[in-house]
């Protein structure tokens, strides 16, 4: 098992090279000028030396090496700093943001929070809520519980949140008034009214995003279900005499789950990509909406930055998923 | 149809077809000349209920979007200003927007884009994936180099990258083929681009499965070449993940276009599509709320219909549940 963790790990080193070679030729071809806000006024000189100032002037392949190393040598350096107070990174150069020339990093340190909150709420609200909802429609297949659950994650999978995002402020904001459509994100809980506050932000968010997550993972989970609900040791464990709460909730679940456990693990990132439109129909000051911001000024460094922390997130949770099935099932083994 | 017929191998679909307690008798079941799979498929299909109904919604759709037009002679860019933001009435049963323009003629223009997208999309993801598959399940060599580029691909932030594309490519390709003409081939291109991976992976291994099975075998013993196996022997046989993944794959390039539209990164303003509409609609929220309803209506129905339709086929195509 730590072979094949080790493996995979030494895997995704050159993928995750080969990925953002891909978006930084990508962004290569991009026809924007940072320079074209600059007034007209400023010498064509000086407008070179604020182009070499961004680090513009070298050609391609020295920038993107000047980007690894800022990215994974600099970087870490800098969150060790600020962790250990230590001295490692200074005089270094960081990747610095076209829009607002402060490190990228900070930035998205800055806004990794609210994203967490918004984001990670509605996963774990929605895998609360899919697991029973998928044990209950396996167990009691085909009654009208299960085509209710069916046709829930029917709609689940149907409707995107720039509609369901949008439909919720128009009924619970606009006509009822009872929620605010706006996240707010420099509010902060100190007392019960404010926490009584942030839940009222929180609720339409999450409530979008859970009802995703929600059809996709209790279908999953009715699928296992069924999958292990035939099998042999069923019968036998019921043979027995073993309670039916005992069969199903023990038995059966602890493997249905090996599946599940390695779907969760997989939609992490694709919560997190998903989560861009949501943020913007909410207006939080998310991830999502800082890249978002930063094509829409054609803030190169932060794209790439951004895109390639999304690509991490992808191959980690993939290996993680990968690591948690084979520690999961002791019928597959890797080695 | 004919010639597939005769090339999909019906093993497993026999006894299936004999134990059907139809209403055939048994002199009927004499006469009537042996049914072939897509007329199992068809009846399958037809007992699923929800897949029948989204199949005729997703139809009947289509059929609006595409020969509306030509009943609702309002033209989707005539702006009288003087009939804006009314609401719905019979000489404009979706109301009129800001500008007095009639809502339900551009519904119609929006869904003839969306589903235009969709489709096309549908089509180069499916043509991409299929060839990726096929040839990574057929020749051995090429198949650690392909299904490698594939992983790669599904490591890839896709929406952040669809979103860069959008940014990068929208001038030049407006300029070459004039601002309608050069989105609408971005879009597909950005989309089947960035979804082919899943059809490519269920077809490779469908065709791993299909190459080691004796009719291969005895068609290469008769001397049939690479290409005419892969066309009359392979492809028949890996049409039915192929047809699934064709109806999901409208689903996701449906909302993923519309998605783009509704970041303002998708087709310019004065030229409506669903997302587009949807995007214009939230400007107005406070004002006029029903106007957000039509788009994402048309959205989620379109979406919810090709899903179940989808459902549907996997269940009729599946010679295991087939019968039951």
């Amino acid at each position: 098992m730590l072979t094949f963790t080790i493996r995979r790990l030494v895997l995704a080193v050159p993928t995750l090279l080969f990925i953002s070679l891909v978006i930084f030729l990508l962004l290569e071809l991009a026809p924007g000028d940072p320079m074209a806000q600059v007034p007209l006024t400023v010498p064509p000189d000086v407008k070179e030396k604020m182009r070499e100032a961004l680090g513009l002037g070298q050609p391609g392949y020295i920038r993107f090496w000047k980007w690894l190393v800022q990215f994974f040598w600099i970087e870490p350096q800098v969150l060790i700093d600020a962790i250990f107070g230590s001295s490692f990174s200074e005089g270094d150069l960081r990747v610095i943001s076209w829009q607002t020339r402060s490190p990228v990093m900070d930035i998205v340190v800055q806004r990794i929070p609210q994203t967490l909150w918004v984001v990670g709420t509605a996963y774990i609200v929605g895998i609360l809520i899919a697991l029973p909802i998928g044990i209950y429609s396996a167990y009691k297949q085909y009654s009208w519980f299960d085509q209710a659950g069916t046709f829930v994650s029917m709609i689940g999978f149907s409707v995107p949140p720039f509609f369901s995002g949008v439909l919720v402020i128009v009924i619970f904001s606009v006509n009822l008034g009872w929620f605010p459509s706006i996240y707010d994100t420099t509010h902060k809980v100190v007392d019960w009214d404010s926490f009584v506050y942030q839940l009222q932000q929180m609720i339409m968010p999450v409530t979008v995003l859970a009802l995703q997550i929600t059809a996709q993972i209790s279908r999953f989970m009715r699928a296992s279900m069924l999958d292990n609900l035939n099998q042999d040791y069923v019968r036998t464990a019921r043979a027995k005499g073993l309670g039916e709460t005992t069969v199903v909730m023990v038995h059966v679940l602890r493997n249905s789950m090996i599946p599940v456990v390695t779907v969760i693990a997989l939609g992490v990132p694709a919560i997190f990509g998903g989560a861009i439109i949501t943020e913007q129909v909410f207006k939080v000051n998310g991830i999502g909406q800082l890249l978002i911001g930063a094509i829409q000024a054609n803030d190169l460094p932060m794209v790439q930055t951004l895109t390639f922390i999304f690509a991490v997130l992808i191959v980690l949770f993939n290996l993680i998923a990968d690591v948690l099935y084979g520690l999961l099932d002791p019928r597959i083994r890797y080695d | 149809m004919t010639d597939k017929d005769r090339l999909v191998p019906d093993e497993g679909l026999a006894p299936a077809s004999t134990a059907l307690p139809g209403g055939a008798g048994p002199l009927e079941e004499f006469t009537k000349p042996p049914s072939s799979q897509w007329r199992e498929v068809w009846d399958q299909f037809k007992n699923h209920k929800g897949a029948l109904y989204g199949g005729i919604l997703f139809l009947v759709i289509v059929l609006w979007v595409y020969l509306g037009p030509f009943l609702w002679t309002i033209d989707a860019t005539h702006i009288d200003i003087r009939a804006r933001n009314q609401g719905p009435s019979l000489t404009h049963p979706f109301g009129t927007d800001q500008l007095g323009r009639d809502t339900f003629a551009r519904m119609m223009a929006g869904g003839k884009t969306s589903v235009s997208v969709g489709i096309t999309a549908m089509l180069l993801a499916l043509g991409l994936g299929s060839f990726v598959g096929v040839m990574a399940g057929y020749f051995r060599r090429l198949d650690g180099l392909l299904m490698r580029l594939t992983d790669l691909f599904l490591a890839l932030p896709l929406l952040p990258l669809l979103l860069v594309m959008m940014l990068l490519f929208r001038d030049p390709l407006n300029a070459a083929f004039g601002p309608e003409r050069g989105i609408f081939i971005l879009i597909v291109a950005a989309i089947g681009v960035t979804s082919w991976m899943p059809t490519a992976r269920i077809v490779r291994g469908d065709v791993l499965a299909i190459k080691e099975r004796e009719f291969i075998l005895a068609a290469r013993s008769i001397g049939t070449t690479n290409a005419k196996m892969i066309l009359r022997h392979i492809l028949p046989n890996v049409l039915s993940p192929i047809m699934v993944s064709a109806t999901l794959g409208i689903a996701t390039a449906i909302i993923t276009e519309s998605a783009l539209s509704f970041l303002g990164l998708g087709f310019p303003p004065d030229f409506p599509t669903w997302g587009r509409l949807l995007f214009d609609a939230t400007d107005y929220l406070q004002q006029y709320p029903e106007r957000v309803l039509w788009p994402g209506l048309a959205i989620s129905l379109t979406v919810l219909s090709v899903n179940y339709l989808g459902d549907g086929l996997r269940d009729a195509l599946d010679p295991r549940i087939r019968g039951r």
